[in-house]
Formats: C-alpha cells, sequence, structure tokens
C-alpha cells in the first residue's frame, strides 16, 4: 500500500484506489478495496452505494464541485485532481466545497501532487494528500509548514492578518 | 511609507529560508526544470539570454533611503553595478547567479524588500500612480490601499497558480491616470458615490501582450470595505473559468470577451454574493490602520519663495525650462513634486547604477523626507521638495544626469530592454530609443511639439507598453532582420487607447528619420496648442501613412 501525507505531517498507509473515468459505452469498474469514483458517476447512482463507506468520489480540476451541493457529507472522502501541478483550479474547488458546500470529511489532492504546494492546499481545506510516486514524502512535513501565519483568511483560518492585527 | 511590523518580518523571513531550500533542492536535481521554474519565478528570478535576471519588487513604488542604498550594494556584490527600473515600478538586475539568489533574497528581507510574486502565473506587484499622496487633485492617498491589496495577494493559497500572470493597478486622481489601469487585469479608479463616499470603479480585462485591451468597466461603484472580497470574487472566477489550454489565451481579458462584459460582471457578482460578508470584508478600523503608514511627512512652514524662483528662472533658461517640465504641482504649500529623469540620451532608459542609486539616496535624504517613488515612465520622482530648494537641487543633480528637461516629450521613452538583455526579444530597443534621442536633441524643438508618448518594445510582449503610446514602435523580426512596426494613436491616461499600426515595418536606420516625418505631419496639422493626440484623433492615420510612405 501506498502512504500519504496527512496535514498535521503524519505519514499513513492508503488504500484507496482512484477508479478512473470508464470509456465511453463502458460501465465502471470498482476493485475489491476503497474506491474513488467520478463525481458524476456516484450523483447518478448514489442509491446503489447508500451506506457504503468505502466509496468516496472524485473531482477532476475542470469539474464543478457545486453538482454535489447538499450531498457532500454523505461521502467519506472526497478527492480533487491535479491533473498537471500548475493547474491551479483545485485551489478553487477546495474552498468551495469547504467553505461553500460545508463538507467536513476527508479531502484529499491527487495526481501531480508536489511538495512546493503542499500549505496551499493545506490552506485551501485539503486534508490528505497523495503525492506524485517519485517525491520524497519524508520531506512534505517540512513543506507543509514553511510558513507559520498567512496574510488571508482562508479555510484554515477566518481571520485575516489585518483583523488579528486590529484585536 | 508602510513599516514591517512583527508579522511582515516573520513571513518575509520564512519566505527566504522557503527559496533557499527549493534553490537547493533544484541545484540537487530533485526539482525537475518544469517544476522550480514556477517557483522561481514566483521570487523574481528569469533565465535570460546571458544571465539570469533578478525582479526586484517595489510596491507601488516606493523606496526609502535605506533600501536606495542596499540596492546599490546588491548590483555590486552580486551583479555588474546597475540595475534597471521597470515599467511596473520595479526594479531587475540582469547578472545575478542563481546561486546567490537566496543570498540576496535575505539581504532585500534585511530592508523590509522582496522579489514576491514579481513573475509568474499569480497575482503580480500593485502598482499606482507616483504622485500618490502629493497631489491635489486625488480623491484619496491610493497607497493604503495598494498595500492592502499587497497584502492580501501575497502567498494567497488560492491563486498562486492562475491561468495566467495577473496585475492589478489602482489610481486616485481625478484628472490624470499615470498607473495605466486601463491597460491592467483589473483597474481600480478610486470614485466617490453621490452620497460621498469612497470606493472604486472597477475595469477588468485590460492588458497589452499579444490581444492588447482597454478594460471595460465591471462595476461603476464598489464600497472600500468592499475591496478584498470583490478582488477574491474577481479572481475566483478567473481562475474556475480563464482558459488554460491556450497561453495566448488563457488571459482574463479573452475571458471577460468571451463572457461579454455583463455576463462576466454577473458571474462575478453571484460569487460575490457568498463571500461579501466573509471575515475577508475590510473593517474601518484596518483601513485606518493602513492609512496611518502613509501620513504626511513633517512639512515645515516654508518661506514663499515665488519672487525668487521667478528670478532664478530668469535667470537661468535651464532651470527656467527644468522647472517647466520636470517639476510638478504640491497640495502642500511651499513644496513641489520633482521627477529624476533617468533618459540622458546614450544611457538606457530606466538604467542606474549603484552610484546613482546612492546618489539618489542622498538627495531623497537630503531633499525628501528620504522617500523615492518609481514611475511606470521608468524615472524616479522626490515627492517633497521644497520650493525654496529646488535651485539648489537642480545644481546638484545636473552633473549627475538627472536634470534632463525632457519629462512627457518625446524623448523622455519608455524602452524594455530588448534584444540586449532579453531572450524573448525580436529586436533591440535601446539602440532605436537613443537614435530618436539624437535626431530629436534640440529642446526648443521637443517643446513645441508638447507632450507625446513614444514606447518601445522589442517583441509582442510588449513590456514597453507601445501599444499605448502616443506613438509606439514594436520590434518584429523579419527572416531573422530586425524589423520595426509603427503603431499611432495609443493612449495609457483616462482615454485609454489601443494604437492603430501605421503599415509596413522599418529597418532600424530608418527610425529616426520615419519619426521625423510623422512628427512634421503633426506639426504642419496642428491647430494651436492641440496636442499630438487630439491631432491624431482628428485627422486619422491617413495623412500620416501618405507622408511616411511617400
Ligand atoms: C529581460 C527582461 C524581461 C523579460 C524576460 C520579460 C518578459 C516578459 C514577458 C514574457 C511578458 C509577457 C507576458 C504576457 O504576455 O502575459 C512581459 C510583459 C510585460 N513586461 Fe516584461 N520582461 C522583461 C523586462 C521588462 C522590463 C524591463 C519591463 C519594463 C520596462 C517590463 C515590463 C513588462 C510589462 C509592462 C509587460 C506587460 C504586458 C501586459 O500587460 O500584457 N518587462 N514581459
Ligand atoms: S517586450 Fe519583449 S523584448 Fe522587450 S523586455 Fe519584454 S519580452 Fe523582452
Amino acid at each position: 500500500m501506498p502512504d500519504l501525507i496527512t496535514s498535521d505531517g503524519s505519514i499513513r498507509k492508503d488504500n484507496w484506489a482512484v477508479v478512473p473515468r470508464p470509456a465511453d459505452g463502458d460501465s465502471l469498474d470498482i476493485p475489491d478495496q476503497p474506491s474513488l469514483i467520478p463525481a458524476d458517476l456516484w450523483l447518478a447512482g448514489k442509491e446503489h452505494f447508500e451506506n457504503r463507506e468505502d466509496i468516496g468520489v472524485w473531482l477532476d480540476s475542470h469539474e464543478e464541485p457545486e453538482i454535489l451541493a447538499g450531498v457532500v457529507n454523505e461521502l467519506p472522502v472526497i478527492a480533487v485532481n491535479f491533473p498537471k501541478f500548475s493547474d491551479g483550479r483545485g485551489y478553487s474547488i477546495a474552498r468551495l466545497l469547504r467553505e461553500r458546500l460545508n463538507y467536513r470529511n476527508e479531502l484529499r489532492a491527487v495526481g501531480d501532487v508536489l511538495l512546493d504546494q503542499l500549505q496551499f492546499m493545506k490552506r485551501c481545506g485539503f486534508d490528505t494528500y497523495v503525492l506524485r510516486a517519485d517525491k520524497d514524502i519524508n520531506k512534505a512535513a517540512r513543506c507543509l509548514n514553511f510558513f507559520t501565519q498567512g496574510y488571508q483568511a482562508a479555510t484554515d483560518t477566518d481571520v485575516p492578518l489585518f483583523r488579528r492585527r486590529a484585536s | 511609507m508602510y513599516v514591517y511590523d512583527e508579522h511582515d518580518r516573520q513571513i518575509a523571513a520564512e519566505r527566504v529560508a522557503q527559496f533557499r531550500d527549493q534553490t537547493e533542492r533544484a541545484l540537487a536535481g530533485e526539482l525537475r526544470e518544469d517544476e522550480f521554474l514556477p517557483l522561481r519565478l514566483q521570487n523574481g528570478l528569469y533565465v535570460q539570454r546571458l544571465a539570469p535576471m533578478l525582479r526586484i519588487a517595489v510596491p507601488y513604488g516606493m523606496l526609502r533611503s535605506a533600501q536606495l542604498r542596499r540596492l546599490a550594494r546588491i548590483t555590486r556584490d552580486y551583479d555588474k553595478g546597475y540595475a534597471h527600473f521597470t515599467t511596473r515600478q520595479n526594479v531587475q538586475l540582469n547578472w545575478p547567479a542563481i546561486e546567490d539568489v537566496p543570498d540576496i533574497l535575505a539581504e532585500l528581507a534585511e530592508v523590509e524588500m522582496h522579489a514576491n510574486q514579481t513573475s509568474g502565473n499569480c497575482i503580480r506587484n500593485t502598482t499606482t500612480d507616483q504622485f500618490s499622496g502629493v497631489q491635489a487633485d486625488e480623491i484619496t492617498d491610493p497607497r493604503p490601499y495598494c498595500e492592502i491589496i499587497r497584502q492580501w495577494s501575497t502567498f494567497h493559497p488560492e491563486f498562486a497558480f492562475l491561468p495566467r500572470k495577473f496585475k492589478v493597478a489602482v489610481n486616485a486622481s481625478e484628472h490624470t491616470d499615470r498607473a495605466a489601469i486601463q491597460v491592467h487585469d483589473i483597474g481600480l479608479q478610486m470614485v466617490r458615490n453621490d452620497q460621498g463616499e469612497l470606493g472604486f470603479r472597477v475595469h477588468v480585462g485590460g492588458g497589452l501582450g499579444r490581444t492588447p485591451m482597454v478594460g471595460p468597466v465591471i462595476r461603476e461603484f464598489l464600497p472600500e470595505l468592499d475591496l478584498l472580497t470583490y478582488l477574491e470574487a474577481v479572481l475566483r472566477v478567473y481562475n474556475r473559468y480563464g482558459r488554460r489550454d491556450n497561453k495566448f489565451k488563457a488571459r482574463i481579458k479573452i475571458l471577460v470577451k468571451a463572457l461579454t462584459p455583463e455576463g462576466f460582471a454577473a458571474k462575478v457578482e453571484e460569487e460575490w454574493s457568498h463571500i461579501k460578508d466573509s471575515p475577508t470584508r475590510l473593517t474601518e478600523e484596518a483601513i485606518s490602520q493602513f492609512k496611518g503608514y502613509f501620513t504626511e511627512p513633517d512639512y515645515q512652514q516654508v518661506p514663499d519663495v515665488t519672487d525668487t524662483l521667478a528670478t532664478q528662472r530668469f535667470e537661468n533658461r535651464e532651470f527656467d525650462q527644468w522647472i517647466t517640465h520636470n517639476v510638478d504641482s504640491h497640495k502642500h504649500p511651499g513644496y513641489a513634486i520633482v521627477t529624476l529623469t533617468m533618459k540622458k540620451t546614450g544611457t538606457p532608459p530606466g538604467d542606474v547604477s549603484d552610484r546613482q542609486l546612492e546618489q539618489i539616496a542622498d538627495l531623497a535624504e537630503k531633499y525628501s523626507f528620504g522617500e523615492v517613488r518609481v514611475t511606470h515612465q521608468q524615472n524616479v520622482v522626490l515627492a517633497d521638495v521644497r520650493k525654496d530648494e529646488l535651485f539648489e537641487l537642480w545644481q546638484a543633480i545636473t552633473p549627475m544626469g538627472f536634470a534632463t528637461a525632457n519629462l512627457n516629450t518625446l524623448t523622455d521613452v519608455i524602452c524594455c530592454p530588448g534584444g540586449d538583455y532579453c531572450a524573448l526579444a525580436n529586436a533591440k530597443s535601446i539602440p532605436v530609443a537613443e537614435a530618436i534621442q539624437r535626431q530629436f536633441d534640440d529642446l526648443d524643438f521637443l517643446y513645441d511639439i508638447g507632450n507625446i508618448d513614444l514606447n518601445i518594445s522589442g517583441c509582442m510582449n510588449a513590456c514597453g507598453h507601445h501599444h499605448v503610446g502616443n506613438i509606439g514602435v514594436l520590434g518584429v523580426d523579419k527572416k531573422g532582420q530586425e524589423f520595426y512596426q509603427i503603431s499611432l494613436g495609443g493612449s495609457s491616461h483616462h482615454d485609454a487607447a489601443i494604437g492603430k499600426i501605421l503599415g509596413p515595418s522599418f529597418a532600424r536606420d530608418d527610425m529616426p528619420e520615419v519619426i521625423q516625418k510623422i512628427i512634421n505631419v503633426y506639426v504642419d496639422h496642428r491647430t494651436e496648442e492641440e496636442p499630438f493626440l487630439d491631432t491624431y484623433r482628428r485627422i486619422g492615420i491617413e495623412p500620416f501613412k501618405e507622408r511616411v510612405y511617400a
């Protein structure tokens, strides 16, 4: 089982599989392990997955998290895919899931997840990160904490620096 | 001027440590070139034709003497002893070594400077009018708002990987726009509404580069407390829906155009409705805290020297010309705004040596409360000079080469570094500026033809703002040969406009003559007191074409 890192810097084993979107006409093939399936397919077949603790969803960077409005907390895990680390849409998706759709369970970054983006991801509401395989997970904890504070309010704090200074 | 508190100092120190770590991993091969690229760009580091280039941020153009002296030392210790003022009020070094950059950043942090987000696909340095706070006609001082935006945009976790770079500019003057806000991704014009409340008129989707556009207004009045939440809404819409498939279509201007300004505005309003009252909403106390950093310096009751000045001007024609052109009126009695021109013929526009940086630092201390501002025309401003010291100041700066009395005239050229430094250039631009300056070396003729913006870029990226020059010059490449295309009628002021291309391009040697012909057409057609741009707008491009291609 591969490792993942959590926002508090601990490393743990992970056996969630990201199930790719099936080609047109093919059906979804869910492996015999906890699985993250495309969010729209989960929505379309939601009744099949009632009470399945081992099925979560993933969103791609161009997808709209709003499709999950009202049902997010039925999911144990939502993953957001970074097709390329320089594609910054996943940060906005994470904040929307957390701050607008009020998602409370595990939010996970998958795909082209590198070290130097981790702190941004954390501030936008991700709490687990599956690093790209060639990256050294032992360096992740440090990269999650380069900065002890930020200027802005984000998912991690609703007190922007200008409010902290004023108090 | 803004002074760091313990929070800013800590964040700055952590940033330097982070970049040191990143640089070490990059040099050790743990970061691929494409992975290091955005990290180094967000720390101002380019890799150029001859050497790396480091772009140092000068938030809204303001520098203290101690910072100028540190810049001077850095250019000496790590570079070749000179730097360059840019059209985004920043400073560039052309020859640093990559391994030295973390040390340079550490030296900068000691004087409250940095290179954060001076490049890369993130929110760049916010720019403003170099006369902010000292001119009579401004709605309010825009600098506290620029600093508020600077802090909000610094390491914003959601917007560090945008589809493209993103630039914000603020203007507060009612009669002029020295910040070129309408050619920025977001341009904020400070206004008061009918109730007298302070706010912003918001332009979105302007920009230069390959597809130049003047930014349409998407909100007529944004109350000041809503500044950051609204910016956040604009950026979120852009981050989610801006095109990422094609780098030439990735700018927000393309999205605004595709959705129409109304459609784009509606999307922003919808996004904003959710976050309007979030903790990011500014407070009165926060704004007044930021304003506290930009209070007036300790102005003296100075003697009214009108008569003495008149005599000095009468007796010394060069001083008189300098006062007329390089000195502006100040809102406080007895004071004046002085622009030091960095446009001496033979020196690349914006270039400044280590020695000159120190001279400027000394001048600022002696004559202007230890502060200067960098202008987007690549000059330097002493904003608070006593009128009774103008003559002495002028005598001091003349031998330094800062007194060329050509501000806003044809030879006050804005010019990018072009082929002399820039890896992206199609043509050189510095020698073209110089040749034109030589052609128009008669100051009386320059004054006679009045204010003209001449802007030169060495390629389509438009660093020299050629699209918004009254006369724009663009270097183009034809089968490996350098040529120059002319455009006419651009403006970056309140009447912002993109220039129209005159026709086929010219060889470099012909440029002074071509500009001369354009000026001759203007002189032939102008009515009394009519500026170049007005004549152009009245008679159109045809008369210019006919003469130039005759
Ligand atoms: C060797 C140094 C430089 C390099 C490699 C460089 C690179 C670039 C690039 C790649 C762009 C295009 C970005 C785009 O279209 O989105 C650009 C645009 C620009 N650059 Fe530079 N630049 C350099 C120097 C300068 C200097 C010295 C100035 C000021 C004199 C400057 C000011 C600008 C401005 C104002 C733009 C604006 C374009 C816009 O608003 O679309 N750059 N530069
Ligand atoms: S306009 Fe082109 S040539 Fe000039 S500095 Fe910018 S990128 Fe380089």
